[in-house]
């Protein structure tokens, strides 16, 4: 590659790094200001504190921050796997079997992934108050559903689709029991795709707001993202915004982690959902 | 599972191959069979099928039926049926269409940009090097990982008259000094919104544009090559041409989830000086003030924009939407 290319490429790279992690940067600089440093307007601070991560970790804010943290994790985990354990068994029946109705599954999956969730949202917010699912944890898991169970059902059928079935009879040739090709032929195929619709259905959940601030009112069942919205600061003199950009901080890394991790296969799972079905 | 299932299996990789018996079996078998297998497949599938139906279908019945009854939760004993009256009181409210007129504004504009970021963006991935091209798409995923409020709070500081460093950086720009409200004034308040939307949501758009890329046969680009055309012409006359499918896709689920804008906004402004989109208005008529049946005339409303949206798609771009996404 000539040098001119070289440094070519070198510009871009920069200027794509500095574009996809510059907010993200920004507010971990504020997430570790002192509170007189926070109305300064300059980007890092002068003297590095972890007072903000004290205050939602073990101080004045941790039951506002901890109880949204842990419904976030219990309600985003638990709706993944309801929509994972759903969405692979037809994204099986779709890619493997022959039956009347297979399109108008993935059309219905299709549909319901374009609904606007504030459509759905004021009716269950009267319905959950009258059946006393309003800020419960199950009353969050169903309406997550709407949102994990479509992408969990396409990417998956995408991926079972490239699986070769024919596998598992060249098994049981082999002489396995049916149980026996399945599982030792077609379960190490098919686990990746469903670790990585676990993943994206995971981030879904994790990212809702609308059902979050509608459907909770206390920390009983409030996510993280509506608490952040709704926290207040220590005083009413006090802007919360260096215990806000600390949450966000705590929130934000186990998910990068997780994208750092696993980006190749995040890719393959969205764009084959998205564009190959 | 049964053998036969793998047959069927086999056979659904060659849908031409007409029916599922092979060889001489009879067409009572074959019956019998294709039923064993419809069973299987929605005893299989009907639960997932159900589940999503009963997550939205089922509210939006509710919302329809409660938008046309008078109904305020602060006096719910009041409940009058009164025959779409709440959609006139909607449709003449000049905050109903200022509102839409907002959420227009920001998913044109959004889209239009990300478009033309996200090709940039997917032909910089599809062209880099090996040793980068993991790292572009690393830091690409960054922001589709990064919750929308977690990135609306971002912008919000960076921007903001207290908090922010924006103003102190680009004070030499002209229209930005030290005391600038970003969020103080529509435009400059939709800028930042519109920002934080596109970062958040281009990563999206840019990888479904890098598969359609990866779809354009390399040949068709090296011949153009040879024949002398430039880059620009390549791009206009092979690439844009042959991923137009991918590039319709994209648009439109692009669309239809900037209409639904609501985190960022709510963050920003919470509708002030007229930042007002629809689903914060429904938001904030049904669970801020209680007012269920006209809540529900704006959710449905939303609801019927969103089916205008795919329509228009459809029938204006001729998108096909099952057909781009392989599904035969």
């Amino acid at each position: 590659m000539s040098t001119r290319l070289k440094v070519g490429w070198g510009v871009i790279t920069v200027l794509v790094l500095v574009y996809a992690l510059f907010p993200v940067l920004s507010i971990f600089a504020t997430s570790f200001k002192l509170p007189s440093e926070l109305n300064l307007g300059t980007f890092w601070p002068g003297t590095w504190t972890t007072s903000n991560y004290d205050q939602i970790l073990t101080g004045s804010a941790k039951d506002l921050f901890l109880p949204a943290l842990r419904n976030s994790i219990g309600i985003s985990l638990i709706a993944t796997f309801i929509a994972v354990v759903l969405a692979t068994l037809a994204a099986y029946a779709i890619a493997r079997l022959d039956f009347p109705g297979k399109r108008l599954i993935l059309t219905t999956a299709l549909g319901v992934s374009i609904f606007p969730v504030i459509s759905i949202v004021t009716p269950l917010f009267n319905l959950w108050r009258s059946i006393g699912l309003y800020d419960t944890w199950l009353g969050l898991i169903i309406p997550y559903l709407s949102l994990t169970l479509p992408i969990s059902i396409w990417t998956l059928a995408a991926f079972f689709r490239q699986i070769p079935w024919e596998l598992e009879q060249a098994a049981q040739v082999d002489g396995a029991t049916s149980w026996q090709a399945f599982r030792k032929a077609i379960v190490p195929l098919a686990a990746p795709g469903v670790f990585t619709t676990a993943l994206i259905a995971f981030f879904i959940a994790w990212n809702d707001f609308v059902y979050g601030i509608s459907l909770t009112s206390t920390s009983a069942a409030r996510p993280v993202p509506a608490a952040l919205a709704f926290f207040t600061g220590a005083s009413q003199f006090e802007e919360p915004t260096g215990a806000i950009a600390a949450a966000a901080v705590v929130v934000t890394i186990p998910v990068v982690i997780l994208v750092l991790l696993f980006q190749r296969q995040i890719v393959s799972g969205l764009t084959q959902g998205a564009v190959k079905g | 599972m049964s053998t036969t299932s793998s047959a069927a299996g086999v056979a659904q990789q060659q849908p031409a191959s007409a029916g599922r018996g092979k060889g001489g079996r009879t067409k009572v078998a074959r019956s019998e069979r294709a039923r064993d297998e419809a069973r299987l497949g929605w005893l299989l599938a009907g639960p997932a099928f159900v589940v999503m139906l009963a997550v939205t279908v089922y509210p939006i019945l509710q919302a329809i039926y409660d938008s046309l009854f008078s109904y305020r939760l602060t006096a719910p004993d009041d409940k009058a049926f009164n025959a779409g009256h709440n959609y006139v009181v909607v449709l003449s409210d000049p905050l109903f269409w200022q509102a839409l007129g907002v959420t227009t504004f920001i998913t044109v504009v959004t889209v239009v940009i990300e478009l033309v970021l996200g090709f940039a963006l997917a032909l910089v991935m599809h062209r880099a090097v090996k040793s980068l091209r993991g790292v572009l798409r690393t830091a690409i995923l960054v922001p589709y990982g990064i919750i929308t409020v977690v990135s609306a709070f971002a912008w919000f500081y960076a921007f903001d008259i207290n908090s922010g460093f924006v103003n102190h950086w680009f004070a030499w720009l002209p229209g930005i000094d030290e005391n600038l409200n970003w969020f103080a004034h529509q435009g400059t308040s939709l800028f930042v919104i519109i920002a934080s939307e596109v970062w958040k949501t281009t990563p999206f758009i840019s990888l479904l544009l890098l598969a359609g890329l990866a779809q354009v046969p390399t040949e068709l680009e090296e011949a153009a090559q040879v024949d002398g055309a430039t880059w620009w012409q390549r791009l206009r006359r092979v690439l844009i041409p042959n991923m137009k499918a991918a590039i319709m896709v994209a648009v439109l689920f692009r669309a239809l989830d900037a209409f639904r804008i609501f985190d960022n906004v709510f963050i920003m402004t919470n509708g002030a000086n007229n930042t007002d989109v629809l689903s914060l208005l429904a938001y904030r008529t049904s669970i801020g003030r209680l007012e269920i049946g006209l809540g529900s005339a704006i959710s449905v409303l939303l609801f019927l924009c969103v089916i205008g949206i795919c329509f228009a798609a459809i029938k204006l771009f001729k998108v096909d939407l099952a057909g781009a996404r392989g599904e035969s």
